[in-house]
């Protein structure tokens, strides 16, 4: 009897199993035909797991902005945005399994991906390229996919990890006055063990050597959350700044620690993902002082923040908060949904007012020129600087600002930045062709 | 010499902050031979439920002990769920099946307790003192630096390790769980109700998980990361011996001292970052000597 | 009356010992190898393809290998992302130090490197047991994540320490399409599977298999434990380090050392023990099980029309995954195999029990 019944219990699990299989292909089966008027947008996004805190206000600026789009503008020239969310959890292979499910959906596929972790931009950088999907890495990714010659597919828009350490370097320079006065001075590199935070030691290298301040790098193995040896090191070397290259919970844990040895946190500089609400706040009030790099943006709200308010929020569609519309991250989300927007819309000025191919888009993108004058008209003034992107440049801009945590909210100390190119982009060519070289992947000439 | 004593204690303090994870585990296997697994996610749980409540009830007249309170049922509850739906359901299983089964737990409860408090980060702020305090200044050039808060967390461990320690050797509940862990059957002849004893173990275990997890989380910020530190806990258990509460703390001990040191000294050789690694290949190395930890039971087979 | 070996007569000592004695089984095996080998690629989308058989296959072998040292021997490991991880760099270094090398002569080397590798992380199994060593065999899994980060050469000295692998063509012959992927993973599984079904009913397998249920006894009627335990670990590296290898190149083509980090170890682990320890059948049902499960709870609520947030999704997938697995070990502790196994046992009556 007992037995039967647990035959009976597993075989109804495996049928369950099987079923939703078929489904599957059901669904992927009648996924062409749908509202011609429609322009898909796949999610990767994280709203679980460790690095929670950070990706939930991302998604969320994310989405409020498509919906914004489609509730007060009716679409993007009446192409209705639709999305589909999928967790990842920022493990890479649940999020190739999220590019694979959701890249053929809507009338013409996916229009871009931005996967929001180096591991899955690792994973999705050739699938893309078959797939003729462009893959949207804002702020992140590979630093040598800025050359469109041979990264036809990857953007990382407004800023790579060489023009963040780049700008940094500038900045810490400016305060000691001038960059030749670096010289004999010691920066630490507090770093995520992963190619994340590995992506700024080349760029760091060849600055100290040019400047002949001495680098001292510090690993922080991954999670992050046991850091007691790496401050004790900084507390015995004493370098004049320390740049933290962390993420989710090892920045906040950076924090505490620098105050247990005693390191002021006005030297500290972290990336742009080291630079949010989550990274400061549980530290409390020894974040104070504490600096980081900006991806274009700051905290707070601007004309288009009253727009979702009233719009997304006031219809009750907002997807988290109203209280956190205007972190951090949350803008930076936004930020990513405008470029992805006005990519579309660029795109449409070619190929029509349609459902665009990834192809299509991909063009948009590479002929993206965000104005001063169009950020103004989008409610963005003063969040970023224009963009224009080009075959041979898919970053579109290489100017930051440096902000400051001042106990309860963020503000600018310098005036924006811009990465000398003539420092960064040598080593964008020479890491750019040699992954054509290793790849077989053939250049596209961006001059004609 | 400053800079090593420095790090020394730094490594002993940290040493003790795991020996508060490994104490959970140890407390479990000892009554039950079960490795629980869960026991990180328990971390998790027990200071997400205290950080939350303490947010709902922070116009009450007392919300850090309300919540305590509340978070310690809630705790109790959790151990008797485990014992009724895991753990008598599993009884008499090979001990790998047990294993799973915790890992199981650990599933549900990081799906449970982000679903019920969020998966937000959490400021835990239970008024233990942030300021570093500087030593022996006039002995060693820049002093001793030492955190005051692994001071606190480490006299906590210490009045947790010697409540525990009264608790096994004199009480009566805890003679009977030194009895379940010396042979199952034989204490069950006599009398001890074996599922009683399990539930009180889990229930102690998710206390010492409560205790982890204010500590560590008033440290990291209560968030999903702090399910993690069970992997920093378990050179130390090794280390200090699976059914010792001693072993634990002197593990920890030894585990902190050690990477703390090698991360220092010898980390900048190699390229650093060996803390992680290093803790389980030291473990290891006492290991090949002692091949049931420091203070682990020999168990002599017989064919 | 559909599972009856009665009515077939061994007449000779090969039929006797063949690897599947009974018609059924045979015509079982037949049926899903045909299943593999011609309706699933005749059938299945990009899709099903990319995001469930290819990880599917490879995870089944890794779990097969992984088994052949938990199941069957007795030891237990965690560290079986590093050996993927092994395998993984072994491949594409002398993929890239051996120029125009056949990319299955690379797997068959790095598998061959794992190994080695494994044999040294196995060591210890000679005086540590149990759990003590399941948790030192973390040492090997967090040494490797960190030599692979850290040291330069692994990583042919890319700036970030990720790595980009090229097409697979063997003889000119591209694996560029997800079909051609599935089959080349489908041919190395079901080649290795083989291996393994032949290996355990062999004499090294009954060396093991002795070693778990007893490794004093064991020791006694003759059996030399460090070898029992050595080749274990070895062949059981081998099977996990080309995995490794497939996992790289056929289904990631660029990886950085998370990817094979422990959570990697944890679900192949789990794959062996819900499929079934000690059972190479199991190996199968375990990686389909624990592969298809998340990806299936994941979509459910999309399916049923249920509108609620995508983290409340990934909380309730994590929630019932967990008791699934707890239900699962309460109702059939030896896994899905064993629960097949009772359904054989089953099918000899039914549908006349009397």
């Amino acid at each position: 009897m007992k037995l039967t019944w647990k035959l009976a219990v597993s075989t109804c699990a495996i049928a369950v199993l099987l079923s939703g299989c078929e489904r599957q292909e059901e669904e992927a089966a009648t996924g062409g035909e749908v509202n011609a008027a429609e322009q898909f947008v796949p999610l990767l996004v994280y709203r679980s797991g460790p690095y929670a805190p950070n990706g939930i206000p991302f998604a969320n600026g994310l989405v409020d902005y498509l919906n914004l789009v489609n509730l007060r503008d009716g679409g993007v020239n009446g192409v209705t945005l639709t999305y589909e969310e999928c967790e990842t959890g920022y493990a890479t292979d649940r999020g190739v399994e999220c590019y694979e499910r959701l890249k053929g959906k809507g009338p013409t596929g996916a229009t871009a991906v931005n996967p929001l972790s180096t591991g899955i931009t690792f994973a999705l950088t050739e699938k893309v390229a078959a797939d003729k999907i462009p893959l949207i890495t804002m702020g992140y990714g590979r630093s040598e996919s800025v050359d469109g010659s041979v990264f036809k597919w990857n953007f990382p828009l407004l800023g790579t990890y060489w023009t963040a350490a780049d700008i940094l370097v500038q900045h810490v320079g400016n305060l000691s006055g001038g960059l030749n006065k670096l010289e004999g001075k010691k920066i630490a590199l507090v770093y995520h063990d992963s190619p994340y935070g590995k992506e700024p030691i080349p760029l760091l290298e060849k600055r100290a050597k040019m400047h002949g301040f001495e680098l001292l790098k510090i690993p922080v193995t991954h999670p992050g959350v046991e850091q007691k040896a790496a401050w004790l090191q900084v507390r015995q070397n004493r370098p004049d700044f320390v740049f933290l290259w962390g993420w989710g919970v090892m920045n906040s844990t950076a924090i505490k620690e620098a105050a247990a040895v005693r390191y002021p946190r006005d030297q500290m500089y972290g990336v742009w993902w080291a630079g949010a609400e989550p990274d400061v706040t549980p530290a409390g009030r020894n974040s104070k002082g504490y600096n980081s790099i900006t991806l274009q943006h700051s905290s707070g709200r601007t004309a288009i923040h009253a727009d979702i308010i009233e719009y997304v929020h006031g219809g009750g569609k907002g997807a988290g908060p109203e209280k956190d519309v205007g972190h951090v991250l949350y803008n930076r989300g936004l930020i990513n949904a405008v470029l992805l927007v006005e990519s579309i819309r660029t795109a449409q000025g070619k190929y029509g007012e349609k459902s665009l191919t990834g192809e299509e888009v991909r063009w948009g993108i590479e002929n993206l020129n965000l104005t001063a004058a169009r950020i103004k008209e989008l409610g963005l003034e003063g969040m970023m600087q224009p963009v224009k992107l080009s075959c041979s440049d898919h970053e579109g801009v290489r100017r930051a600002r440096i902000h400051q945590w001042d106990g309860s909210d963020w503000q600018f100390v310098s005036d924006w930045i811009e990465a000398d190119n003539s420092v960064v982009r040598p080593m964008v060519d020479a890491a750019a062709d040699k992954y054509a070289k290793e790849k077989g992947i053939k250049k596209v000439n961006c001059t004609s | 010499m400053g800079p090593f004593i420095e790090v020394l204690i730094a490594g002993l303090m940290a040493g003790v902050l795991y020996s508060l994870v490994a104490l959970g585990f140890v407390l479990i296997f000892k009554a039950s031979g079960v490795f629980n697994f869960a026991q990180g996610a328990m971390v998790l749980f027990a200071a997400l439920s205290f950080v939350r409540l303490m947010e709902f009830l922070q116009n009450t007249f007392a919300p850090i002990l309300l919540s305590l309170a509340i978070t310690i049922v809630i705790m109790i509850v959790l151990a008797l769920l485990v014992e009724r739906l895991v753990l008598r359901p599993l009884v008499n299983q090979p001990p790998i099946s047990l294993f799973m089964a915790t890992l199981g737990i650990a599933y549900f409860l990081d799906g449970l307790g982000q679903s019920i408090w969020g998966s937000d980060i959490y400021t835990l702020d239970v008024g233990i003192p942030k300021e570093p305090l500087l030593l022996f200044e006039s002995v060693f050039e820049d002093g001793i630096l030492v955190s005051s808060e692994d001071l606190v967390a480490a006299l906590v461990a210490g009045v947790l390790v010697a409540g525990l320690a009264v608790f096994f050797q004199r009480t009566r509940i805890g003679r009977a769980l030194r009895a379940v862990a010396d042979d199952h059957q034989a204490a069950q002849s006599v009398g001890i109700p074996l599922n009683y004893i399990w539930v009180i173990v889990w229930t102690v275990a998710g206390l010492v998980a409560l205790v982890a997890g204010i500590i560590w989380g008033s440290k990291l910020g209560v968030q999903f990361s702090l399910s993690l530190i069970a992997l920093k806990a378990l050179p130390v258990l090794i280390l200090g011996g699976f059914e010792s509460v001693l072993g634990a703390i002197i593990g920890g001990l030894i585990i902190g001292a050690g990477e703390k040191l090698s991360e220092t000294y010898l980390g900048p050789l190699i390229g650093g970052g060996i803390e992680y690694w290093f803790a389980y290949v030291l473990a290891l190395a006492f290991l090949l000597f002692r091949p049931q930890g420091l203070f682990g039971e020999v168990h002599i087979d017989r064919v | 009356m559909f599972y009856r070996e009665a009515g077939q007569f061994k007449s000779s000592y090969a039929a006797d010992q063949a690897a599947f004695p009974i018609a059924q089984d045979r015509i079982f095996i037949g049926i899903w190898l045909l299943i593999g080998f011609v309706a699933i690629p005749l059938l299945s989308n990009e899709y099903l393809f990319r995001a469930i058989f290819i990880p599917f296959l490879i995870l089944a072998l890794a779990a097969l290998g992984l088994n052949l040292l938990v199941g069957y021997c007795g030891q237990v490991s965690l560290g079986t992302g590093a050996f993927m991880a092994v395998g993984a760099y072994a491949a594409y270094n002398f993929w890239i130090r051996i120029p125009g090398l056949n990319p299955l002569i690379a797997f068959v080397l790095a598998g061959g490197v794992a190994t080695l590798v494994g044999i040294v992380f196995g060591i210890p199994s000679l005086r540590i047991k149990g759990f003590y060593l399941a948790v030192a065999t973390l040492a090997a899994q967090f040494f490797m994540d960190w030599m692979f980060a850290r040291v330069g050469w692994f990583t042919n000295y890319t700036p970030s320490g990720s790595i980009a692998v090229p097409p697979i063509s063997v003889f000119g012959f591209e694996f560029d399409s997800p079909v051609r992927r599935y089959m080349l993973c489908l041919t190395i599984l079901v080649l290795f599977a083989i291996v393994a079904k032949n290996i355990v009913r062999g004499r090294i397998g009954r060396g093991w298999m002795a070693t778990r249920d007893m490794d004093v006894a064991a020791e006694i009627i003759g059996i030399r434990p460090m070898y029992a335990k050595l080749s274990a670990f070895a062949v059981s590296s081998f099977f996990i380090g080309v995995a490794g290898a497939l996992w790289g190149f056929v289904h990631l083509g660029s990886w950085e050392p998370l990817a094979f980090d422990i959570n990697r170890s944890f679900s192949i682990l789990f794959m062996v023990i819900i499929g079934g320890l000690g059972s190479i059948l199991g190996a199968f049902l375990g990686a389909a099980f624990i592969t298809v499960l998340p990806l299936f709870l994941n979509q459910l609520p999309i399916w049923l029309g249920i509108e609620i947030s995508t983290a409340m999704i990934s909380h309730i997938e994590f929630m019932i995954f967990g008791a699934l697995i707890v239900f699962f070990l309460a109702v059939e502790p030896l896994g899905l195999a064993r629960l097949w196994q009772i359904a054989k046992e089953k099918l000899r009556l039914w549908p006349f029990p009397y």
